[in-house]
């Protein structure tokens, strides 16, 4: 890697849009069976592009309102509040990544891809017993672990459709052909980023690790992420812009006792949740 | 047009012996117009005894209207009898599901996979259609009903059905809730929140106004009322109250909740009618029971 790319990719991250609070408290709060529902819409209220998002649904032609809905309270009146939670909770996940073209990357299928993984993730850490308190970060995780890619896309088109290309037609794992051609990896620079939004230390390292095929330590993040994330692409949900589906590394497979045909298959009774995350993707 | 109850029964059926004058199945009531025309509201767990009834007279086309998808307002559907003989119709309408984008088709569907049950939504013999319906969309059955709808209060987007047929009318909530302010007094949001709520109520009741015949979900009690608001549910109070305010003939309280029984749902019955004392005007307010009929 030259000097001149390193610093274009700590200027990239160093562009990135901080991480939207109100995201995060709407993911908190929607894991909350108990939550007021003030509470949730006042969060939706402080933010605009989320209240308009949600309005331009409300009021889309499948609805068929008979008035235009221009206020959160009003929506929650009309439609119902655990609707509007339902759509907020959505509207909210996708607003975290960018939408629109992305150097060789298919956005909407790299969505979907992230959002699977979200929500697989989220579940392996729910049958591995953990609270509904963290169940959050492992959805974010999740959602974020490809983050890196988002950055090179935008900020460095050019070099970054050469690793794309290289790795289809080598048949390489595209973080490897990344190196090759920059020095670092998407791993890398989404736990740069993550850093820099401050998320705590266990999804940074899962991010940065979630290619890694020898693990230190235990993260029971990164191991949810890095299962989420091969389960995600051996049953075709969306799209990485990975070629290679790598092995689950032997410390992963140990930590559920499992391996990726067990995970599968313990997977399929939800698999009418894991398409329905594909619906934010047209809204 | 005729009205009847096979199932008045809300979130399960409750069979057994402390249900057997006012019934354990969950929601199903068939509508017959002037022209003997088939509309059932809901497919809970009595449209199976319906769907015996209909054998003799085949074939049989019925206009099904499902207020929403939970359980109890659908279960019944793959055991409606008619769906597996050849010339029977079944024109299934309901409402589109934002959160998961899919249309009424869908959602049903999802009910027949194999996982769920034996035959599959291809294999069922009778003629199916799945019309999705947006607010206020009118349908006509026949030559002379039509059935509309408004989006009610409840977890899941909830279409309460108005029949009209040459000038009698019928209303069917589905499951709702009275609306109610979710801020404080004083609070920022309050009376903007109360603006919206009573514009939308006052909706309601012009929709009902006048109705011959109004059925309301009345789940609860007003004593068990506070650990459920926010469920989906009324009260007798609240079906009392809007049954007055629309000025409806008769009322019918129906979702009954799945723990009460008889001798109990008599008792809060009469305690509703007592702490509401007779006004000049008002409905007259029944308890809705499996097998009652009412034609007008």
């Amino acid at each position: 890697m030259t000097n001149n790319e390193y610093k274009k990719i700590v200027k990239a991250v160093d562009k990135m849009p901080a991480f939207p609070n109100s995201v995060h408290q709407i993911l908190a709060l929607t894991s909350d069976i108990n939550c007021p529902p003030k509470k949730l819409l006042n969060v939706v209220h402080h933010d605009p592009v989320l209240t308009l998002e949600i309005l331009k649904i409300v009021n889309s032609h499948y609805f068929g309102l008979s008035e235009s809905v221009v206020s959160i309270n009003q929506a929650a009146v009309f439609i119902g509040y655990n609707t509007i939670k339902n759509l907020a909770l959505g509207v909210a996940a996708m607003g975290i990544l960018p939408k629109g073209k992305h150097a060789g990357l298919n956005m909407t299928k790299f969505l979907h891809h992230a959002l699977a993984t979200a929500s697989i993730c989220r579940l392996f850490h729910r049958w591995s017993g953990g609270s509904e308190a963290e169940a959050t970060s492992y959805f974010v995780a999740g959602l974020l672990h490809d983050v890196g890619k988002v950055v090179l896309a935008e900020h460095l088109p050019d070099v970054y459709e050469k690793a794309m290309t290289l790795s289809k037609s080598r048949n390489i794992a595209l973080h490897l052909a990344e190196q090759m051609m920059l020095g670092m990896d998407h791993c890398d620079v989404g736990a740069m980023l993550a850093e820099k939004w401050s998320l705590p230390t266990d999804i940074v390292a899962a991010i940065g690790q979630h290619h890694e095929e020898q693990l230190t330590g235990v993260n029971s993040v990164r191991e949810c992420v890095i299962a989420a994330n091969t389960v995600a692409k051996k049953m075709a949900l969306g799209d990485s812009g990975n070629p290679i589906i790598a092995p689950l590394p032997a410390e992963v497979e140990s930590y559920f006792g499992r391996d990726i045909d067990a995970l599968i298959t313990a997977l399929t009774p939800h698999k009418n949740e894991l398409d329905d995350v594909r619906s934010f993707l047209q809204a | 047009m005729k009205v009847k109850f096979w199932g008045v029964r809300g979130s399960i059926a409750v069979p057994g012996e402390s249900t057997l004058k006012y019934g354990g199945n969950t929601t199903c009531i068939e509508v017959r117009t002037d022209d003997n025309d088939l509309i059932i509201l809901d497919a809970g767990t009595g449209i199976f005894p319906l769907s015996h009834t209909l054998l003799a007279n085949m074939p049989v086309e019925a206009n099904i209207f499902i207020s929403h998808t939970h359980w109890d307002h659908i279960q019944g559907l793959p055991f409606y009898i008619p769906i597996f003989v050849p010339g029977n119709t079944l024109k299934i309408h309901g409402a589109f599901d934002p959160i998961s984008q899919q249309d009424i088709r869908r959602v049903i569907s999802q009910q027949l996979e194999h996982c769920y049950f034996p035959v599959r939504e291809p294999e069922l013999s009778a003629s199916l259609e799945y019309i999705t319906l947006r607010e206020f969309q009118s349908v006509k059955i026949g030559e002379n009903t039509t059935v509309t709808n408004i989006f009610m209060n409840h977890p899941v987007l909830n279409f309460g059905y108005r029949i009209d047929c040459n000038g009698k009318s019928l209303f069917f909530t589905g499951d709702h809730e009275e609306w109610f302010n979710i801020y404080e007094p004083g609070e920022p949001g309050f009376e903007d929140y109360q603006v919206h709520m009573e514009a939308r109520n006052k909706q309601m009741v012009d929709f009902i106004r006048n109705v011959d015949v109004l059925v309301m979900d009345t789940s609860y009690t007003i004593d068990e009322y506070p650990a459920k608001a926010g469920w989906g549910h009324g009260t007798y109070d609240s079906s009392i109250r809007t049954g007055r305010e629309a000025g409806a003939k008769k009322l019918f309280f129906t979702h009954h909740e799945p723990t009460r029984t008889d001798a109990l749902l008599e008792k809060v019955y009469n305690e509703a009618l007592k702490r509401n004392p007779p006004q000049p005007g008002d409905p007259e307010f029944l308890l809705a029971r499996e097998g009652l009929e009412y034609e007008w």
